[in-house]
């Protein structure tokens, strides 16, 4: 009788999925993580939050569900819209004469002025513009430079590593002075240097918009983590079997480099990466606090705490809620799938 | 640790000089004529080629001499004897007490591990850290400071006792209280790591109490991998509580950089980042040696 025998040994990454569904923390993690990218692929094509600038409330609307709340910015925002009409101050005026020719050139010009909710689902900011909208979009902006900066450093880190760890003897020293030289600087006193001479240096016009000022300081600032990392798996794979076994057949440093060690030290690179994600995203949180982060035509997570700061003196809660809450909901679930990553692939953890 | 500091002053020095922008427009403003600006480049040296330029910059450094601010006209190397005190005030404190909250935290956990007592506290420890520091600030000034009236809600005084216990009381509770949660993570694992290990066995296999065995045996040998991560802690002490600083209106050094910083004052954050990385060093380098004492199996090479 012959025994059918599946040899076929199961790959690394199917072995994980398969791990990953069996840890239940770990796959309510993964479904939140994947609706918050759902979210924020929507929110970067515009099908959602895209009108998150327009001041579609009175300033400071209230929340939907509380919207007996007295508001007074907002009572006198309403009341200066019915009763615009200016005290008539022609006879001082010295500009006077050119009041006719200026109402013809308004007149020219179309100006709808929406009406103004009373209430929005989730309130409103200072300007009446939507806090849902701005969280969802802040989701995108934070989300998108602590990734995209984690991404940078890691692709530093590796590389740097791989080199540091493969080749040693002094490319090895030459890194490894490299790597003490970035470290012994308290690592935001190199955020501050690196924001400072970003912001008002030579090449300050190019970042003058967009993220990439502080996706480049977070990228700069944070490798030195992952190129230690990367450099010890190098040193401990480059003299393993397979590896020598490849250089007998004739593989190029490189193709050993990055054909055949990274595939087996891209777990440690993987957990390495999401713990860096959420650590960018907290110091972009508080660099955009600071004015150093996010352009001011753009939301962040950061930018909405500043304005809640001065909100809340006058009781309105609700953008600080809705900042903390979408950052709290997504860096634990983040969190929670970083270590339930871990576990799942490197069994001899537990 | 000499290649180290020449590396920190040539990887400063190139950052200002190629990335940064030219001291004299900052200095002279938007409205300056021709003569001005080549006075202020003459004054700071920068007529001069890039290695006569670096020479300036070394010498100021060894000589403790980085000249005035650019923007408030003070002496570099006053504002970091006028500002390290009021910092010191606040982080010397918080250090202490986080440590002394999280060692016996973590004891606790690590000695009801796998229960649900361990995964609670595990699970608010992820949950707190998942919320920005500054949420903690703005909350806890609202709350315990305007609403509550416990605390004042910013301030300082020039008097040392006054500062530390009516206006640094706040800050150091909330950024204790923030920092308890990733500390107590790592020195759980820390205990965990001891509690595997042969001779907690032994100790088990002779009958020793599990009381017993956590503070004799595990405690004193998960200090050696505490005492790194509060080696790891102390240059942070210098300029770790810029937050706070910020919302609380101290005059402190990390403050100070802030400042400078929206101040483009380039002097004050080249000073300060060279030094404190000296620091740093020299605070690494002295943990080194306590390991020495405290774990006879290391030596140094």
């Amino acid at each position: 009788m012959a025994a059918v025998l599946d040899v076929t040994p199961e790959s690394a990454w199917s072995a994980l999925w398969r791990r990953l569904q069996q840890d239940r923390v770990g796959a309510v993690s993964l479904g939140i993580v994947v609706a918050y990218l759902v979210m924020i692929l929507f929110a970067g094509a515009g099908f959602l939050a895209g009108g998150w600038s327009r001041e579609v409330g009175v300033p400071y609307a209230n929340p939907a569900f509380i919207g007996e709340r007295p508001n007074l910015e907002g009572a006198l925002r309403k009341r200066a819209e019915h009763k615009g009409v200016a005290p008539d101050l022609s006879a001082v005026d010295p500009l006077a004469p050119k009041y006719a020719e200026w109402e013809r050139r308004t007149g020219e010009l179309k100006m709808t002025e929406p009406e103004r909710a009373m209430t929005l689902p989730w309130g409103g900011d200072r300007w009446g513009r939507d806090v849902l909208d701005k969280a969802i979009k802040g989701s995108q902006v934070s989300i998108a430079v602590g990734v995209l900066a984690a991404l940078c450093a890691t692709v530093i880190g590796t590389l740097l590593g791989a080199f540091a760890g493969f080749y040693g003897r002094w490319v090895n020293d030459v890194l490894e002075w490299l790597y003490n030289v970035f470290t012994s600087i308290p690592s935001i006193l190199l955020i501050f240097s690196l924001a400072a001479v970003l912001r008002s240096g030579a090449f300050a016009h190019l970042f003058a918009s967009g993220i990439w000022t502080v996706v480049i300081i977070l990228a700069v600032t944070g490798w030195t983590g992952m190129y230690r990392l990367v450099r010890a798996e190098y040193m401990k794979h480059r003299s393993r079997e397979y590896v020598l076994a490849a250089q007998a057949i004739g593989a190029s440093a490189a193709s050993r480099m990055f054909v055949h060690i990274l595939p087996n030290v891209s777990h440690v690179i993987l957990v390495q990466l999401s713990l860096l994600v959420v650590a960018f995203i907290k110091v972009e949180v508080i660099l955009s606090f600071l004015g150093l982060g996010v352009p001011v035509d753009m939301v962040s997570w950061g930018t909405m705490l500043s304005e809640a700061q001065t909100e809340l003196v006058i009781g309105k809660w609700w953008q600080l809620a809705a900042a903390t809450v979408f950052m709290a909901i997504f860096l634990t679930a983040f969190s929670m799938l970083t270590d339930s990553l871990r576990d799942a692939l490197d069994p001899k953890l537990r | 640790m000499v290649p180290t500091l020449a590396g920190v002053i040539l990887l400063i020095f190139v950052l200002f000089k190629l990335f940064g922008g030219d001291p004299s427009q900052i200095l002279a403003g938007q409205v300056a004529s021709q003569e001005q600006i080549d006075a202020i480049r003459r004054e700071l040296g920068l007529d001069k080629p890039w290695y006569a330029q670096l020479g300036i910059f070394v010498r100021e450094i060894i000589s403790f001499d980085f000249g005035k601010s650019w923007m408030t006209r003070e002496q570099v190397s006053d504002i970091f004897l006028t500002r390290l005190p009021a910092t010191l005030t606040i982080t010397l404190p918080i250090l202490v007490l986080e440590v002394s909250l999280a060692i016996p935290t973590a004891m606790l956990v690590a000695y009801y591990r796998g229960t649900l007592l361990d995964r609670t506290v595990m699970a608010i420890c992820v949950a707190a850290m998942s919320i920005s520091f500054l949420v903690y600030i703005i909350v806890g000034q609202y709350v315990l400071g305007f609403q509550l009236g416990w605390f004042p809600v910013q301030g300082w005084s020039d008097d040392f006792w006054r500062n530390l216990f009516t206006y640094a009381p706040l800050p150091i509770l909330l950024a204790a209280l923030v920092g308890l949660a990733p500390q107590t993570r790592l020195y759980r694992s820390f205990f965990l790591d001891e509690t595997k290990s042969d001779y907690v066995r032994t100790a088990r296999a002779k009958g020793l109490s599990e009381s017993a065995i956590m503070r004799k045996h595990v405690l004193r040998n998960a200090l050696v991998p505490v005492l790194t991560n509060v080696s790891l802690l102390v240059p942070g002490v210098f300029v770790g509580s810029f937050l706070l600083e910020i919302f609380f209106s101290i005059p402190g050094l990390g403050r100070e950089i802030y400042l400078a910083v929206n101040r483009s004052d380039y002097p004050v954050i080249q000073a300060v980042t060279i030094y404190l990385s000296v620091l740093t060093m020299l605070i690494n380098l002295a943990a080194d040696v306590l390991y020495t004492f405290v774990d006879p199996r290391i030596q140094l090479r």
